[in-house]
C-alpha cells in the first residue's frame, strides 16, 4: 500500500514517500458550526498540507444512513481516513492546535522541519 | 395498538404504556407514562439493559409497538446473544422489522474535540431508526457513555435536554438507562432532565443471598406503589413481585374438602378443611407432617383435582416410595399429571426466585391445592424477616387465586410448640399441630387442631397412627391415670378387658349359684312333702287301727251284755256302732 502510495502521490526531498491525506468532513445541513467546520478545515491543510490533500464533505441531512454506518454521533466530526490509524476529531475545528494534534499533523510538521 | 391496557383507566389519567414486564404494570398502574421517557437508573448487573429490551420485545411482541434500541454498550449481535437465554429471539424481530438496533460506538481514545459540537448525529440515527420501523418505544442503554467519549460536559447536557424533549415530541415512549452514582441516581445527573419516571434497581447481596430489588422513586401525574419490590431475571425475563396483594378482598368458598383422613375430617367439623384456605401442619421432627400433607396430596387427586407439591426435603421419587409404604400411592397421580412434584433445595434460590418458581408453576400447572413441605426450611433461604414477607405475599396469591395451600413447618426443639418459626401462624385459617408424647418410654404421636377459621373443630388430643394402609386417628386414652398412648393405653385397655371378663364369669358363678340353690330348696320341699304325706298315711292307718278296736271293744261288750242278758245295754251298744261309723 505504502510503495503504491509512493508512486502515486511522488516523494519529499529526502526520498520518503509522501502520501495523500484523504479527509471526511460529517455535516448536518448548512448550519454555522458546519459551515465554519469547512472553512477551517480547508484553512488548516492549505496550511500545513499543500497540494496532498483531499476533503470529501457529507451532508448527513441527505444520508442519514451513513452516520450508522460509520460510527458518527458528534457533528460536524472531521474523519481521517487516510494515512492509518483512523482518527476523529469532533467540533467545528476552531482550536487549530488540537486540530493538528486531533489529526497528528503536528508530528509530521516537525519531521518536515528537521 | 392490538391490546388496549389504558382503558381500565380514566380517560382523565395520565396515558401509559404497558411495559409487558410482569407485575411492573400492576404497580404502575398501567404501565410507563406514554410518550415519555423513563429513567432506569442503578449498579452494574442489575437488569437495566434486560428491562429496556423486554420492553421493547414485548411492545413488539404483545403490543404491536415496535421499537429502536439504541446501544452504547453493546453491540446488536452481543444483545441477540444476551437475550436469546432468556427466550427472545431478537435476530427474527430484527429481521421482520419490528425491532431496530442501532449500536453507538464511541471511543474516546479515537475522538479529538476542536471546538463547537452538537449530537445531530445521534438525532440522525435516531430519527431514522424510529422511521424504518414505526417506533413507538426506544430504548437508549446507556446513555451516559457519551459523557465517557466527550469531554465538553456543557454541550453533552444540553443535547442531552435537546434530546428528551425531542423524544417527546417524536411521541415516543422512551426508557433511558443510566449508572447509579454515589449518592445520586445517577452518575451525571441525567435525572435532572428525566423528570417524569425514575425507576431505581437495586441488586443486593445480604447473606450469601442475592435478591434483586425494584422502586419506583417518581412518577409524576400519577398514583404508584411505593415499595422496595423484589423482581427476578429468570428464563422468561423481568418478573416484578408486589409485596402484598391489594387488599383482603379473596372469596372465601363455602365449600369443604377432605384432608385425606377420614378421622381428622371428622375432627374438622366432620367435613374437612375449606377450599381455598390456608392451612398450617406444624410439629417436630419424625411427627408425620409429610405424611399428612401426602395423604391430602392423594385425597386431592382422586377428586380429580390438581395439586402442585413443593418439596424442599425429598426427592419425587423418594416421596413416592416413603409414601407408598404408608399405603399412600402418588404415583399414578404423578403419572396422569394430576400431581406435580416440583422438588429443588431451598437454597438453590433465593426467595424470590421461590415465589416466582410458585407463581410460575401456578400460573402453568393451574392447580387446586398447593403444598409446600416444609416452609421453615425457607429460612435458609434468606432472613427471617424476609421469609415471613415472602409467605404472606404467597399466601395472599394462593388465597386470592382461590387454591388451597397446605404448609408444614418444622417445630424446632426448645421453641414454644404454639409458634412457627417463620411467624406466619396469624395468617393461617387452619392449624393443626403434630406432637409427641412421651410416655413409659415411648414415643408416640398426638394431633390436635389448634384452631380452625369457620368451623365446629374438635378439641380433642388424638392419638396419630401411621400404619401401612395411612393414617388413623384414635380416641386418646383418658382415665385416672392422665392421657395415655401407645403400649401405655394398650396396657391400660388390656387390664380393663381382663377386668371385664372377670366380671362376666363372676356373674356366670352367681348364677350358677343361684340355679344349684334352687335346686337344693326344691330337693328340701320335695322331702318335705313327702315326710308329711308319711305322717298322713300313719295318722289314717292308727284311726282304723283305733276304729277296729273300738269295734272289737263293742262286740266284746256286747257279748258280754248277752251273756248278762240286759236289752238296754243292746240299745246303747248300737248307738256306739252307729258313732263309730260315722267316724
Amino acid at each position: 500500500m505504502t510503495a503504491a502510495k509512493g508512486g502515486k502521490n511522488g516523494s519529499t526531498k529526502n526520498g520518503e514517500p509522501v502520501e495523500t491525506w484523504d479527509l471526511r468532513l460529517y455535516t448536518a445541513g448548512q448550519t454555522p458550526k458546519s459551515m465554519a467546520a469547512i472553512r477551517n478545515l480547508k484553512r488548516i491543510c492549505e496550511e500545513h498540507l499543500p497540494g496532498r490533500y483531499h476533503i470529501e464533505v457529507i451532508d448527513l441531512m441527505a444520508n442519514p444512513r451513513l452516520a450508522k454506518d460509520d460510527q458518527i454521533v458528534a457533528i460536524p466530526t472531521l474523519v481521517r481516513k487516510l494515512p492509518d490509524p483512523l482518527r476523529k476529531i469532533v467540533g467545528d475545528l476552531s482550536d487549530e492546535s488540537r486540530t493538528l494534534v486531533g489529526l497528528q499533523l503536528r508530528r509530521h510538521q516537525e519531521e518536515e522541519r528537521q | 395498538m392490538e391490546r388496549a391496557p389504558t382503558s381500565r383507566f380514566k380517560p382523565t389519567e395520565l396515558a401509559k404504556t404497558a411495559s409487558g414486564i410482569s407485575g411492573l404494570d400492576e404497580i404502575t398502574h398501567g404501565g410507563l407514562p406514554r410518550g415519555r421517557p423513563t429513567l432506569i437508573c442503578g449498579t452494574a448487573g442489575c437488569g437495566k439493559t434486560l428491562f429496556g429490551m423486554e420492553f421493547l420485545i414485548r411492545g413488539a411482541t404483545e403490543f404491536g409497538e415496535p421499537g429502536v434500541f439504541m446501544a452504547f454498550e453493546e453491540t446488536a449481535d452481543e444483545l441477540a446473544q444476551n437475550v436469546r437465554s432468556l427466550g427472545f429471539d431478537l435476530e427474527k424481530l430484527m429481521a421482520e422489522k419490528k425491532i431496530a438496533v442501532d449500536y453507538v460506538h464511541i471511543e474516546r481514545s479515537e475522538i479529538e474535540e476542536t471546538g463547537e459540537f452538537d449530537l445531530e448525529g445521534l438525532f440522525l440515527r435516531l430519527g431514522m431508526a424510529i422511521d424504518e420501523v414505526g417506533a413507538k418505544r426506544v430504548v437508549l442503554d446507556t446513555i451516559e457513555n457519551l459523557f465517557g467519549g466527550f469531554s465538553n460536559a456543557l454541550i453533552l447536557r444540553s443535547e442531552l435536554r435537546r434530546l428528551f424533549r425531542w423524544l417527546k415530541e417524536r411521541g415516543v415512549t422512551a426508557i433511558i438507562t443510566a449508572e447509579r452514582g454515589e449518592g445520586t441516581l445517577t452518575r451525571n445527573g441525567i435525572e435532572e432532565y428525566v423528570s417524569d419516571c425514575v425507576i431505581l434497581l437495586d441488586h443486593r447481596v445480604s447473606e450469601q443471598v442475592s435478591t434483586r430489588r425494584l422502586r419506583i422513586v417518581k412518577y409524576r401525574g400519577t398514583t404508584h406503589g411505593t415499595n422496595e419490590y423484589p423482581f427476578l431475571i429468570d428464563e422468561n425475563g423481568i418478573s416484578v413481585l408486589p409485596l402484598t396483594s391489594l387488599g383482603l378482598n379473596h372469596a372465601a368458598s363455602k365449600e369443604r374438602i377432605s384432608s385425606g383422613v377420614p378421622a381428622l375430617d371428622e375432627m374438622l367439623g366432620g367435613e374437612g378443611y375449606y377450599r381455598g384456605s390456608s392451612i398450617l401442619l406444624s410439629g417436630t421432627a419424625g411427627t408425620g407432617k409429610t405424611s399428612l400433607a401426602a395423604h391430602f396430596a392423594n385425597a386431592t387427586c382422586a377428586r380429580g383435582e390438581r395439586c402442585l407439591y413443593l418439596a424442599f426435603e425429598e426427592s419425587p421419587q423418594q416421596l413416592a416410595r416413603n409414601m407408598r409404604s404408608i399405603g399412600v400411592d402418588l404415583e399414578p397421580w404423578m403419572k396422569q399429571g394430576l400431581l406435580r412434584v416440583d422438588a429443588s433445595r431451598p437454597s438453590l434460590h433465593g426467595l424470590e426466585m421461590h415465589l416466582v418458581r410458585v407463581h410460575k408453576q401456578v400460573a402453568e400447572f393451574k392447580p387446586d391445592v398447593v403444598i409446600i413441605d416444609p416452609i421453615s426450611n425457607l429460612v435458609t433461604a434468606g432472613t427471617q424477616v424476609d421469609t415471613e414477607a415472602m409467605l404472606l405475599r404467597l399466601i395472599d396469591f394462593l388465597k386470592s387465586s382461590g387454591i388451597t395451600a397446605l404448609f408444614t413447618n418444622l417445630t424446632s426443639g426448645g421453641n414454644a410448640w404454639e409458634k412457627t418459626d417463620v411467624g406466619v401462624s396469624s395468617i393461617i385459617d387452619t392449624w393443626i399441630l403434630l406432637r409427641d408424647i412421651e410416655l413409659g418410654g415411648e414415643r408416640n404421636r398426638g394431633l390436635y387442631v389448634l384452631k380452625s377459621r369457620g368451623m365446629k373443630h374438635s378439641n380433642q388430643i388424638r392419638e396419630f397412627l401411621i400404619t401401612a394402609r395411612g393414617i388413623d386417628l384414635l380416641p386418646v386414652y383418658v382415665g385416672p391415670e392422665g392421657v395415655l398412648t401407645g403400649s401405655m393405653r394398650a396396657a391400660q385397655e388390656a387390664r380393663e378387658s381382663a377386668a371385664r371378663v372377670e366380671q362376666e364369669h363372676a356373674a356366670e358363678r352367681r348364677q350358677r349359684e343361684l340355679a344349684a340353690r334352687r335346686a337344693a330348696l326344691e330337693a328340701q320341699i320335695k322331702a318335705l312333702q313327702a315326710e308329711f304325706a308319711a305322717a298322713e298315711q300313719e295318722a289314717s292307718a292308727s284311726a282304723e287301727q283305733e276304729a277296729a278296736r273300738e269295734r272289737a271293744l263293742d262286740e266284746q261288750r256286747a257279748e258280754a251284755a248277752v251273756r248278762r242278758g240286759g236289752p238296754t245295754l243292746a240299745a246303747k251298744a248300737g248307738k256306739t256302732t252307729a258313732k263309730g261309723k260315722a267316724k
